[in-house]
């Protein structure tokens, strides 16, 4: 038994034993799962993405004269005024002004909100326009400049939605080609898509939110943010496999931090061709090791995670809830799955490759004592399911 | 009597050499075969033509030879299709809709993606799919 103040004196003292998800399966069989949880302090758990609900708010500081901004676009990318005068908040799925989006199907969707958020955190110089209807203390009616990140008050990506516990398999049973937020489906299950780092996403690694709660400090993109909220549509109460892991969706996080502060390779503009735009995020969670019981969790492994596999062109998008079958993680990342008889190529939106990079980095941060640990200060439901949105003819 | 080889080739044409049958006399003149893996070769426009040659060393070096007395540049390394290695998140989502397996995951551990253009035959699947604008095309 640990707790979080004896870890991070540990932390601050160079002195802890940090491993990623990906190692620790390994260290517990060969140490045993007693031994183990005296040994090592925290474990480490990344994804790298696209995660569409996200999205920052900026400050732009006052002009002179002042100016309350009505509408305002960056890049030609349409931001959210309603708020005080040069407060914004920029989405990542928002598109281009004069984007022709899916009129020439299937669109290409090359720059939006996602694209503006990469550029923004690489440093780039982005234009600002925005139009007021003027007031008597914000007098200016249309504004035209140029600003980098370093000119903004504050960047704060705040996200309602991230790290998805699980995720779908995406096949299309049509027999036309479909575009969809799981990339391009080939008709009659040529291909299939899944989204998830599996052993190594964080929600996977504390599958009943035990040690990851609102509070917790988060790795986002490089900056030390941390979970503010439940993320929407955070559904705990879903099927479980007798190990306690999610067969679907299930919980997510909403996460904030400072952009100034980001790594510009860790977020990054998504274009899904005949879908839309978004935003690729690195997220990393560091899971401390209070007890065996948080230790055994880490230790989840791919062959061990089932992932639905949804058919795309009808099912998903009537939302009839039919799921054809489940796969493991270890057969998706074998790049064929069989289903139904039928061999079927795998591709991925998630990157394992970034995930075992932004785990590794965590790690280090935590061993040189830079990064430590914050304990919630409250937990997410295990309880809730999502609900859905009901069409009805009249208001009562 | 020396063994056949096969090289990839990528041709650049400047405006003025666009209406020549060049492909013509690398098959009459110089025995070589083709396969043509991509091309844009328009009148009054500069070209880009990708293939295959295959033909003994002799026959290809004058083939390339007489090539080269026209104002065509060549590029063995074949390159029509590119991957910018900063921009490639190594998702994976090429990999199913690569038909030839050029891009694959190379390492299972890390699951880097690895592209191996000598496999590539310049179908563009990847650059329809890729979420991180990384596969481009020459041309």
């Amino acid at each position: 038994m640990k707790t979080y103040e004896q870890i991070n004196k540990r932390i601050e003292s160079g002195k802890a034993v940090v491993l990623t998800a990906d190692e620790i399966m390994d260290y517990v069989d060969k140490k045993g799962l007693a031994a183990a949880a005296e040994e090592v302090d925290v474990v480490t758990t990344a994804t790298f993405g696209p995660m569409c609900s996200s999205g920052c708010t900026l400050n732009f500081g006052h002009s002179k004269p002042k100016i309350r901004m009505s509408e305002a676009w960056v890049q030609d990318v349409l931001v959210y005024t309603g708020l005080a005068a040069v407060d914004v908040y920029l989405g990542a799925t928002q598109l281009r002004h004069g984007d022709p989006a899916n009129m020439y199907h299937p669109g290409e969707f090359r720059y939006g909100g996602g694209h503006v958020m990469e550029d923004l955190v690489a440093g780039k110089a982005l234009q600002l326009f925005a139009l007021s209807y003027g007031t008597d203390c914000y007098p200016l009616r249309e504004i035209r400049t140029y600003f980098t990140i370093n000119d903004l008050n504050q960047a704060i990506m705040l996200n309602p939605r991230n790290c998805y516990q699980n995720y779908n398999v995406a096949v299309n049973d049509s027999d036309k080609t479909i575009y969809t937020y799981m990339g391009t489906l080939e008709p009659d299950r040529k291909n299939a898509s899944y989204c998830s780092a599996g052993q190594l996403s964080p929600l996977l690694n504390d599958p009943f939110y035990e040690v990851i709660g609102v509070g917790t400090r988060v790795w986002l993109a490089g900056a030390q943010g941390l979970v503010y909220a439940e993320g929407t549509q955070h559904a705990g109460a879903g099927d479980r496999t007798p190990g306690g892991i999610p067969k679907g969706g299930a919980g997510t996080l909403a996460l904030t931090a400072d952009m100034k502060q980001m790594i510009p390779k860790f977020v990054r503009g998504v274009s899904l061709r005949g879908y839309g735009a978004s935003l690729a995020l690195g997220i990393g969670i560091p899971i401390p090791i209070l007890n065996e019981d948080v230790l055994k969790r880490t230790c989840v492994r791919d062959r061990d995670i089932l992932a639905p596999v949804v058919d795309y062109s009808s099912d998903y998008p009537q939302n009839n809830g039919k799921i054809i079958c489940h796969v493991n993680y270890e057969q998706l990342r074998t790049g064929q799955i069989e289903i139904e008889g039928k061999e079927i190529a795998v591709g991925s939106l998630s990157s394992y490759y970034k995930a075992l990079e932004i785990a590794n980095l965590l790690a280090d941060e935590i061993r040189r004592g830079e990064f430590t640990l914050a304990q919630p200060v409250a937990y997410l439901p295990k309880d809730t399911k999502t609900k859905p949105l009901v069409i009805r003819d009249k208001a009562s | 009597m020396s063994q056949a080889i096969t090289k990839k080739l990528m041709l650049f044409f400047p405006k003025c050499e666009c209406e020549k049958p060049i492909i013509y006399h690398l098959v009459k003149d110089h025995n070589l075969i083709v396969n043509i893996y991509r091309a844009k070769v328009t009148p009054e426009e500069e070209g880009f033509l990708v293939l295959d040659v295959t033909g003994t060393q002799q026959d290809i070096d004058q083939a390339m030879a007489f090539v080269k007395t026209f104002n065509v540049s060549i590029s063995d390394t074949g390159k029509g299709v590119l991957r910018d290695e900063d921009a490639c998140a190594h998702c994976g989502a090429c990999v199913a809709h690569c038909p030839t397996g050029a891009l694959h995951i190379g390492d299972k551990a890390t699951r880097e993606v690895v592209y191996n253009e000598a496999d590539c035959i310049e179908c563009l699947a990847c650059i329809r799919v890729c979420p991180f604008d990384a596969c481009v095309s020459a041309f």
